[in-house]
């Protein structure tokens, strides 16, 4: 086994082992890892941040000429207000106009984006006659499937009456869907799981200690 | 000039013909039907544009432009390759490139336009060895239209939606405590678990989620957290609150000194509970799984958007022996919180508990507003598909966004 040389993949697979440790149960190695990777990342977000986003974007236009940037930087600095205990009643300044905003802003994202489609993916696959005529017996079971479950899923969410009667019996089905959706949904992603935990291995049998060619 | 052109073509196509490699054909035949397809090609004839339209339901920088393709194109299918949309400022100006599409096209909209001013267009056919150039059509101008026909359904909706949910807060104002909310079994499980981590004298953890208070799951969590904190205060439990996002932390900071003011024990508030880790996903994993194993808290509570982190603190939780209450809009995440948490709020319950918790008649109403709304959509969606089944769809193109 002729195990790479190069400190910056020495230090990436000792790490990865380490992180791994915690399998195992919690131990230094673990904590250690931690403590950089936290340290680290945090010091790399806030270094990320300011040049990704509040250098380019409020300092630079105001140095061009684009005295409207002087709202968000004001609102940016009431942020730090908090430090202090006389003043921090001011950071509900900016934290309720990027509420208000930003909400208002997702109500039409939430139309156009979730329940328009939802209601036309519903839609299509219907057409005059197709039950009968245009599909095979079981996409018109398909069909019916998928209406029954979108109709009693909704019912499922209905928060302002007990689920009683109908809607009690409506709803119950509407969970199943639900499950066998989780279902699929908890197969599929320990799939890509387990293709992220292949891509690490391989990391450390290939790139390191170079057993994998 | 056209029909003449025309000839031509179809003679160059008879030609051809008479080449069409047969059995038996000999390489000396090949590229004698390869030299004939080079004489050929000069015979390429030009497009004709059709119209130029201004795109419609845009904000006037884009023109449609439609052309009949060449007549070559269906006698010798192989002589055109591709046609280039060619536009002027003026019509004896110099003609840039703006688009390239492959031959059988006869359609380009060009969204590079600027609002009212005129442009000339010209469409050239593309050949092996030659380039041919339509007449030159124009002026057109883009317009910016008012107002999007294509989005009539998401306009409705939303119009809908939102009168529904500003009648319905109206209504939970004037009837505080009339609107009904059904109780959700997580309600008696937030309190059993504030209780057992008292008795026990541990840590209760709250996670928020991994986005920030821009997001409408984040919200839902600080309305759960603030009757969480209730119950901390009122019971003298302790709180760890970890935070990935900076302005997350101070809303939840905010959020949980009220509620120790709410109870009357504001002395007892101490913001060190309530702490920035780290913006970076998987530190963020990293530092919250070591507080599980380490501080070995009895109460998880992980409300709000989570990702792929949520398997991972869900199953960590589970080692250490907490009751664990989840509740995410994530549908993907769902299926793990599901089978490794004591209780979970599926998708659109974690705004109707964080509504129903702080009884506060906005959010009450609003979820009863939203309610009818989707009551609406029910019978929208029932009723459109029987309509569609017997041939009528316009309920269907109401939808149709574009």
């Amino acid at each position: 086994m002729l195990m790479t040389s190069g400190p910056w993949v020495w230090i990436a697979g000792l790490l990865t082992l380490a992180i791994y440790s915690f399998l195992y149960k919690d131990n230094p190695f673990y904590k250690v890892a931690e403590y950089i990777f936290v340290g680290l990342s945090a010091g790399y977000w806030a270094v990320f941040l300011w040049w990704n986003y509040a250098y380019p974007n409020l300092f630079v236009p105001l140095g061009e000429g684009n005295y409207w940037n002087i709202i968000p930087i004001v609102l940016g600095f009431m942020m730090f207000t908090q430090l202090s205990k006389r003043t921090s009643w001011l950071v509900r300044f900016p934290l309720t106009f990027v509420l208000g905003v930003s909400l208002g802003l997702q109500v039409i994202a939430a139309v156009e984006g979730d329940m328009v489609p939802q209601l036309q993916g519903t839609f299509s696959p219907f057409a005059k006659g197709a039950l009968f005529n245009t599909y095979n017996f079981w996409t018109s079971i398909g069909l019916i499937v998928l209406l029954v479950g979108v109709l009693s899923t909704l019912t499922y969410f209905f928060f302002s009456r007990e689920h009683k009667g109908v809607l009690g019996v409506t709803s119950k089905i509407g969970v199943y869907f639900l499950m066998v959706a989780f279902g699929a949904s908890f197969g599929y992603t320990i799939m890509a799981r387990i293709s992220l935990l292949f891509g690490r291995l391989h990391f450390l049998l290939s790139d390191w200690m170079h057993i994998l060619r | 000039m056209q029909k003449s052109g025309s000839i031509i073509a179809l003679a160059a196509f008879l030609v051809l013909s008479a080449h069409i490699p047969a059995a038996g054909q000999t390489p000396d035949d090949t590229v004698l039907i390869a030299d004939t397809l080079k004489t050929a090609a000069p015979e390429i004839l030009p497009p004709t544009i059709v119209s130029l339209e201004d795109t419609p339901n845009d904000a006037g920088t884009s023109i449609d432009v439609t052309w009949e393709v060449s007549p070559t194109e269906s006698l010798l299918p192989a002589a055109v390759l591709q046609y280039l949309v060619l536009r002027a400022t003026s019509p004896d100006g110099e003609f840039e490139r703006v688009g390239t599409v492959p031959v059988g096209t006869n359609s380009y909209s060009d969204d590079g336009t600027e609002p009212g001013d005129p442009y000339w267009y010209r469409i050239d056919a593309v050949g092996t060895d030659v380039e041919v150039s339509s007449a030159v059509s124009g002026p057109a101008h883009s317009r910016m239209q008012w107002f999007d026909r294509g989005r009539v359904g998401v306009l409705l909706f939303t119009v809908l939606t939102c009168v529904l949910v500003v009648v319905f807060i109206q209504v939970a104002k004037r009837r505080p405590g009339k609107v009904f909310l059904r109780r959700l079994p997580v309600f008696d499980a937030i309190d059993e678990a504030i209780g057992r981590a008292t008795e026990m004298g541990k840590k209760v953890l709250y996670i928020m989620g991994g986005l920030d208070v821009d997001d409408p799951q984040t919200v839902a969590s600080m309305s759960i957290l603030a009757r969480v904190a209730d119950r901390t205060a009122s019971y003298g439990a302790r709180m760890d609150i970890p935070c990935i996002w900076p302005m997350a932390m101070s809303m939840a900071r905010e959020t949980v000194k009220e509620s120790y003011l709410r109870v009357g024990k504001p002395d007892e508030y101490n913001e060190d509970e309530i702490y920035y880790l780290t913006t970076d996903q998987f530190g963020y994993v990293a530092g919250v799984d070591g507080i599980m194993m380490r501080d070995r808290p009895a109460a998880n509570f992980y409300l709000g958007a989570f990702y792929a982190e949520s398997l991972i603190f869900a199953e960590t939780g589970y080692a250490t022996g907490a009751i664990q209450i989840a509740g995410t809009a994530e549908v993907d995440q769902l299926p793990f919180f599901v089978v490794a948490c004591d209780y979970t709020l599926i998708g659109e319950e974690l705004y109707a508990a964080g509504a129903s918790l702080s009884g506060d008649p906005v959010q009450v109403g609003s979820i009863r507003g939203q309610d009818i709304a989707k009551a609406v959509f029910f019978v929208y969606i029932a009723a459109g598909v029987i309509l569609k089944l017997v041939g009528i769809d316009w309920l269907e193109r109401l939808l149709m966004i574009g």
